[in-house]
């Protein structure tokens, strides 16, 4: 144990040393925590349409009123012959084309058509964003409807609540996911780097015939890496999530905690077993980056898990990162206690157990295939 | 001897921090001769060989080079094709995975000679030099004394008028030794005029050169002839004329070296070997090696480079395991989990392979605690280190800042601080001064006298051998002979121990010596040839071409990664391809249905009739919906209120609640959609069958999906996929590239040669633009195989734009990778920089018109945004190379300013 700490307190050390990856560490639980959450929106927001109005009737102008922030930008206008070119260069996800003649044409009740049109490549918006507007118009025509005949009343009314983020703000969503994945990435890589960085330039061979076991190597490894980035992403909850981004936190960040602590052991244990694969840096470089990225976005960090196929869901379920998110998910946002969060736990646990036997076996065997 | 001199120093002063190496420093090079730099370890040789070579930049003073002033760019320009500089530490400026001949060409071609040309000095070199025969070895694959012949190769294939060459011999074996200066003598004979620059360790090597300069603290002590010093100090021999010359406070410390015989013979075995054999696939490193070492013994291992001494030491202390054979260490066999015996053995390996980011004192401090000393003594024995090893000014300098000696002592610090039993030391005073190596064999010989510490020792020294008790010889992993220095010398009926240890191997190598001996016939040749090649291109396509041709030998060696970098991309479109999706089905969700009538029935089974949906057991209250939402077992519930059928039937209004689990905005706002549209189903199922009738909408609205009409995924995804992973990757793979010869020093070459900045990352550049266009091809073939995504506009279009953005990925990493200092910071800058704009900023997910602020501000200063226009454009939105000409201009406009940054940040002077 005693060895663990002073080799732990080394990494810590030399990790102070190199600027430019505190900077980065610096970075990745700032800023790039806090861009996305602002700037980037998940669900309909600043959703940019442009109108073109043929008609420039009163209801038309009304509809054009009716798309508003924060959903939209401010919708722009646009003449018809410019609509293929603009939705071409991507500059609206929507265009709405009001025909000529649509308001006398509802007047003389010959039911004209509004054209909606949407970029259906913009995929986080496009289906979203259409089932809105089309709701926005109609709610317009129906009010329009309403001014020259009678009343039309629902039989069931429909109250959708969401629940845990009642307004559905993708700023608290994207904010936590963040963290996850920039976690995930510095686990992995630091620790990992960090043990092909010994091997290459022999401090590992040195360790090895010194009255150290490679568990306790690895387990340094591991509670340092593993401190810095603790404290770094608890340090981004508090501050830059909850600070910054107003981000309200349902469950208890004492949980949380824990769970970060039982993922950081499984991730920094899978760098070190990835470590154990390759024999250089470049190497390690391409392998651990495809295995972060499928991590990262296969994880429901980005799109839902839901509706993955069957098969990379059941592959997924190896992936801590997946339990990682679906428990923080459960944690922060809708308060949930270890009764519900322990298998989570448990598997996460699971995973890094086999992780680190894996490298464990690979550990020393890894050091005399540098060599051959 | 000319009168100009070669090289004139004037004022030169330099500091790596506050640590001054080079003091205040005038000196005049004597042209045409051969001159040695002598003193003890870090005295400022290297530095000043660096400085003169141009491949250090200059601080402080002036330094003429052949006529040119080095310290203004464009002199030192058109000099550099006329110097040569081998660095410190075997071949360290070489390529290990390149073999022997791809070495000497890739230099050839880093000059500019012809391809005739090359051709005929490279056979000349390699014959003279003997490496003829193994010209397409991998140079890791060399012995030190091969790899410094390789490294003499590379810096000769120029023909440069000034050879500098810093401690070339090094940790090399006699015999290799005796054949380099032979070598080295020859070629001179031929190029009389050439000006030859040597740094060394070895006094009896100094003693033949023509000139001299010794050098103490950063400053010259004397110059002239060996024999001027020698008659100047009134000395013998020239070791001991540089101790004269040492000021007083210097020499103190430094005595004879007094060797007590070994008194009380002591045999139990310390040490035992018997027939140990260990081979790396059909390469048989160590052969039946046997040996006992008593407690208390000083056992010497001699032999060349690559003979097997290291790994039959690795095997020794289990680092790596017998292949046959056993050891045994006091008695035990050699067992990696017994840290008992661990405790017991100091070890020093032949690389340094202490932290270089801690201090003297860290790193010292550190080895302490991990063999469990007492705490309470830890501070008196780390000082003690300090003050025997002679390393008090260097306490606090971080070991990557000290010179090679240095570091060597502070190895053997570390290696004895807890006072083992048995020192095992790989080649320990390699490139450690004299002084210092006396005053270490003076400890090494009180632990084993008067402590009765085993040292088992590998070395090149002849002088150290001597001091052996037995000493064994070892070549081509098979001992050749073993026993005391003066029954060996005996046995050979030598006059020394060198010629004893010559005759042994020669006895054994005929046929590489014959070679070696041979008049070189080439060497005529290359002079014949030797037109000086002192013009210099501002910009040479044949060495950025050298460069991008090594690049791609050395990829193609490795084909782990090559296997990595093309199935890699293959493998991440399938898993994207097919796992990331928009499309929210499979919505878990349950009913708290208060009613129990017909009519909410009816309600909810438009609900399980769905595909969307998926119904899991209804709730009984709202506590269980509250806890079952909360667990993340349900998306979404729904709650019938009580009288819903009795409401509906009498035409009374009643309402329907929905929560949905908001935790993950987009799916929350997709099933909202869904709810809503199964509920107006729902109505206008109601409508038709009520007898009353409804009025129908005034107008319809049409809504049409565009570029995909089906709204499905895999068309957004899979264009989207491609741009993603065409930045990653091709990133990832350059990230490393400069770092990597910042890390193993082959980057002295871009210091040293006339290679440009833009040459170098231009040429380490276009082999992965290579690769990363390759991707592309695959991707493509995926994209309208495998997932049936056709190509709709142009691809052309898409083709040039995917050149244009491989460029500008790639020249992305090498920014990367010309700022940092290290590989890891340079894969972990690569990852975080790239991650957030390419999957948030670029309209991978979101489209860039939605973005604001610093997103968008982001997404638009990274070339991937417009590579996702041209993916997309190409892919699902049919347009063509008109269409796109704005977003090809943005990617080729970024590569251009990403090579641009590169070449300001990459230095091209060591600093």
């Amino acid at each position: 144990m005693h060895n663990v700490f002073r080799l732990g307190l080394k990494e810590l050390v030399s990790l102070r040393y190199d600027f430019v990856l505190v900077f980065l560490i610096f970075y990745s639980f700032t800023y790039a925590v806090y861009a996305p959450s602002r700037g980037a929106r998940m669900e309909l927001a600043n959703a940019s349409v442009a109108v073109v109005d043929e008609d420039e009737s009163p209801l038309s102008r009304r509809i054009h009123d009716a798309l508003l922030e924060p959903f939209f930008f401010p919708p722009a206008s646009l003449r018809v012959q410019d609509v293929d070119a603009a939705m071409d260069a991507a500059r609206y996800t929507f265009v709405i084309d009001i025909p000529p003649r649509f308001e006398a044409d509802i007047m003389r009740e010959r039911r004209p058509s509004v054209q909606v049109n949407v970029d259906a490549t913009a995929m986080s918006q496009a289906g979203s964003g259409a089932t809105y507007i089309s709701s926005v118009i109609a709610r317009e025509l129906a009010a329009f409807a309403q001014r020259s005949g009678p009343a039309a009343t629902t039989p069931v009314n429909l109250v959708v609540r969401a629940k845990f983020n009642p307004n559905l703000e993708s700023s608290w969503f994207m904010a936590v996911m963040q963290l996850n994945n920039n976690i995930t990435l510095l686990a992995i890589f630091l620790t990992g780097a960090a043990l092909i960085r010994e091997r290459e330039h022999g401090t590992i061979e040195h360790l090895l015939v010194m009255p150290l076991r490679p568990i306790e190597i690895m387990l340094a490894k591991i509670w340092a890496n593993g401190l810095v980035i603790v404290v770094a992403a608890l340090l981004c909850l508090r501050l830059v999530i909850e600070g910054v981004l107003d981000v309200p936190i349902a469950g208890s960040v004492a949980l949380f905690a824990a769970g970060v602590v039982i993922y950081l052991f499984a991730v920094t244990s899978l760098g070190i077993f990835l470590a154990t694969l390759v024999r250089s840096m470049p190497q390690f470089a391409l392998l651990a980056f495809p295995v972060f990225i499928i991590m990262n976005l296969l994880s429901g960090s980005t799109t839902p898990f839901e509706s993955m196929p069957p098969a990379v869901r059941a592959v997924m379920q190896l992936s801590p990162s997946t339990h990682f998110v679906s428990l923080s998910q459960a944690i922060l946002y809708r308060g949930a206690d270890l009764s519900i969060v322990w298998p989570q736990f448990a598997v996460t646990a699971g995973l890094g157990a086999v992780f680190f036997a894996g490298a464990l076996l690979r550990f020393r065997r890894t050091v005399t295939v540098a060599q051959g | 001897m000319t009168a100009t001199p070669v090289a004139q120093l004037r004022g030169i002063t330099h500091r790596y921090q506050r640590v001054v190496a080079v003091e205040d420093m005038d000196l005049d090079i004597p042209a045409g001769a051969m001159v040695g730099f002598i003193g003890p370890d870090g005295v400022g040789k290297s530095s000043v060989l660096a400085l003169i070579a141009g491949a250090r930049r200059i601080q402080q003073g002036r330094i003429v080079v052949l006529g040119a002033d080095i310290s203004q760019v464009r002199q030192r320009e058109s000099v550099c094709p006329r110097v040569a500089y081998m660095p410190q530490g075997l071949g360290r400026n070489l390529y290990p995975t390149l073999s022997v001949f791809e070495n000497v060409d890739f230099f050839g071609r880093l000059f500019g000679h012809a391809a005739a040309e090359r051709a005929r000095r490279m056979a000349g070199l390699l014959a003279a030099t003997g490496l003829a025969p193994f010209a397409d070895r991998a140079a890791m694959k060399l012995s030190g004394g091969m790899k410094q012949k390789l490294g003499l190769c590379c810096a000769l294939v120029h023909d440069p008028d000034l050879l500098i060459l810093d401690e070339p011999t090094t940790g090399v074996d006699p015999l290799s030794r005796r054949q380099f200066w032979e070598l080295l003598r020859r070629i001179r004979a031929d190029r009389p005029q050439m000006s030859v620059l040597v740094a060394t360790a070895y006094m009896e090597e100094a003693a033949d050169f023509d000139w001299l300069v010794a050098m103490d603290d950063g400053r010259v002590l004397a110059t002239g002839s060996p024999e001027a010093l020698k008659s100047r100090t009134g000395t013998g021999n020239l070791e001991a004329a540089f101790v004269a010359l040492l000021p007083e406070n210097r020499r103190r410390g430094h005595r004879g070296l007094r060797i007590s015989p070994r008194a009380g013979q002591d045999h139990e075995v310390a040490i035992e070997a018997r027939g140990l054999t260990r081979r790396f696939g059909d390469f048989t490193a160590v052969s039946n090696v046997s040996f006992r070492i008593e407690r208390g013994e000083i056992f010497g291992f001699l032999g060349s480079n690559g003979c097997g001494k290291t790994t039959t030491m690795k095997m020794l202390t289990g680092l790596l395991p017998a292949t046959d054979g056993e050891a045994l260490l006091f008695g035990h066999a050699v067992d990696t989990r017994d840290m008992g015996t661990r405790r017991r053995v100091g070890y020093m390996s032949q690389s340094f392979s202490l932290y270089t980011e801690l201090t003297v004192r860290q790193n010292l401090d550190l080895h302490a605690r991990l063999f469990h000393l007492p705490p309470s003594r830890i501070a008196g024995r780390v000082a003690e280190m300090v003050e025997r090893f002679g390393l008090p000014e260097f306490v606090d300098q971080r070991a990557e800042s000290l010179p090679l000696g240095i570091r060597q002592r502070l190895s053997l610090a570390v290696a004895v601080i807890h006072g083992p039993e048995m020192l095992i030391l790989d080649e320990p005073t390699s490139g450690v001064d004299p002084v210092a190596r006396d005053a270490f064999w003076q400890l090494l010989i009180d632990l084993a006298r008067n402590d009765g510490v085993t040292i088992f020792i590998s070395t090149h020294f002849m002088n150290e051998a001597e001091r052996c008790d037995r000493i064994s010889l070892m070549h081509a992993g098979r001992v050749l002979a073993q026993g005391t220095p003066a029954e060996l010398v005996r046995a050979r009926d030598a006059g020394s121990l060198e010629e004893a240890f010559i005759g042994y191997l020669e006895g054994v190598t005929e046929g590489v010596d014959a070679q070696a001996s041979r008049p070189a016939p080439g060497i005529d040749d290359a002079r014949a040839a030797a037109a000086p090649a002192t013009r210099r291109p501002a910009f040479s396509p044949g060495r950025l071409w050298a460069y991008a041709r090594r690049e791609a030998v050395e990829i193609r060696r490795d084909p782990v990664r090559l296997a990595f970098a093309l199935l890699g991309p293959i493998i991440l479109m399938l898993t994207f391809g097919y796992g990331i999706s928009f499309d929210v089905e499979n919505l878990t969700y349950a009913v708290l249905d208060r009613d129990r009538s017909p009519q909410s029935r009816a309600y909810l089974e438009n609900f399980s009739g769905s595909r969307y949906f998926s119904e899991r057991p209804p709730l009984s209250d709202h506590a269980e919906l509250e806890r079952r939402l909360r667990s993340g077992k349900l998306k979404l519930a729904i709650e019938i209120p009580p009288r819903f059928g009795r409401d509906l039937k009498r035409g009374r209004p009643t309402e329907v609640g929905v929560w949905i689990d908001g935790a993950s905005p987009l799916r929350a706002e997709t099933s909202r959609g869904y709810v809503e549209g199964v509920h107006l189903r729902y109505l206008d199922g109601l409508r038709r069958l009520s007898p009353r009738g409804h009025s129908p909408p005034v107008a319809d609205i049409e809504v049409r999906y565009r570029y995909n009409q089906a709204f499905k995924s895999v068309y957004a995804m899979v264009p989207g996929v491609t741009m993603l992973l065409l930045i990653f990757i091709p990133a990832m793979m350059t990230a490393v590239g400069v770092a990597r010869e910042k890390e193993m020093g082959s980057i002295t070459n871009l210091y040293a040669t006339p290679v440009t900045g833009t040459e170098f990352l231009l040429g380490k550049q276009l082999p992965y633009a290579g690769i990363a266009f390759l991707n592309y091809v695959t991707l493509v073939l995926l994209a309208v195989l495998v997932f049936e995504v056709p190509v709709k506009g142009s691809l052309a279009a898409l083709s040039i734009g995917a050149a244009l953005y491989v460029f500008a990925s790639t020249g992305f990493g090498l920014l990367v990778s010309s700022f940092v200092q290290t590989q890891v910071a340079g894969i972990f800058a690569a990852g975080i920089l790239t991650m957030l704009p390419v999957v948030q900023f670029s309209g991978f997910f979101n489209p860039v018109s939605s973005l604001s602020g610093g997103a968008r501000v982001m997404g638009y200063l990274f070339p991937s945004t417009y590579f996702q226009k041209i993916s997309l454009g190409a892919f699902t939105k049919a347009l063509g190379i008109h269409d796109l000409m704005h977003n090809f201009l943005a990617l080729a406009l970024f590569a251009v300013v990403y090579l641009l940054l590169g070449r300001m940040l990459l230095r091209t002077q060591e600093s």
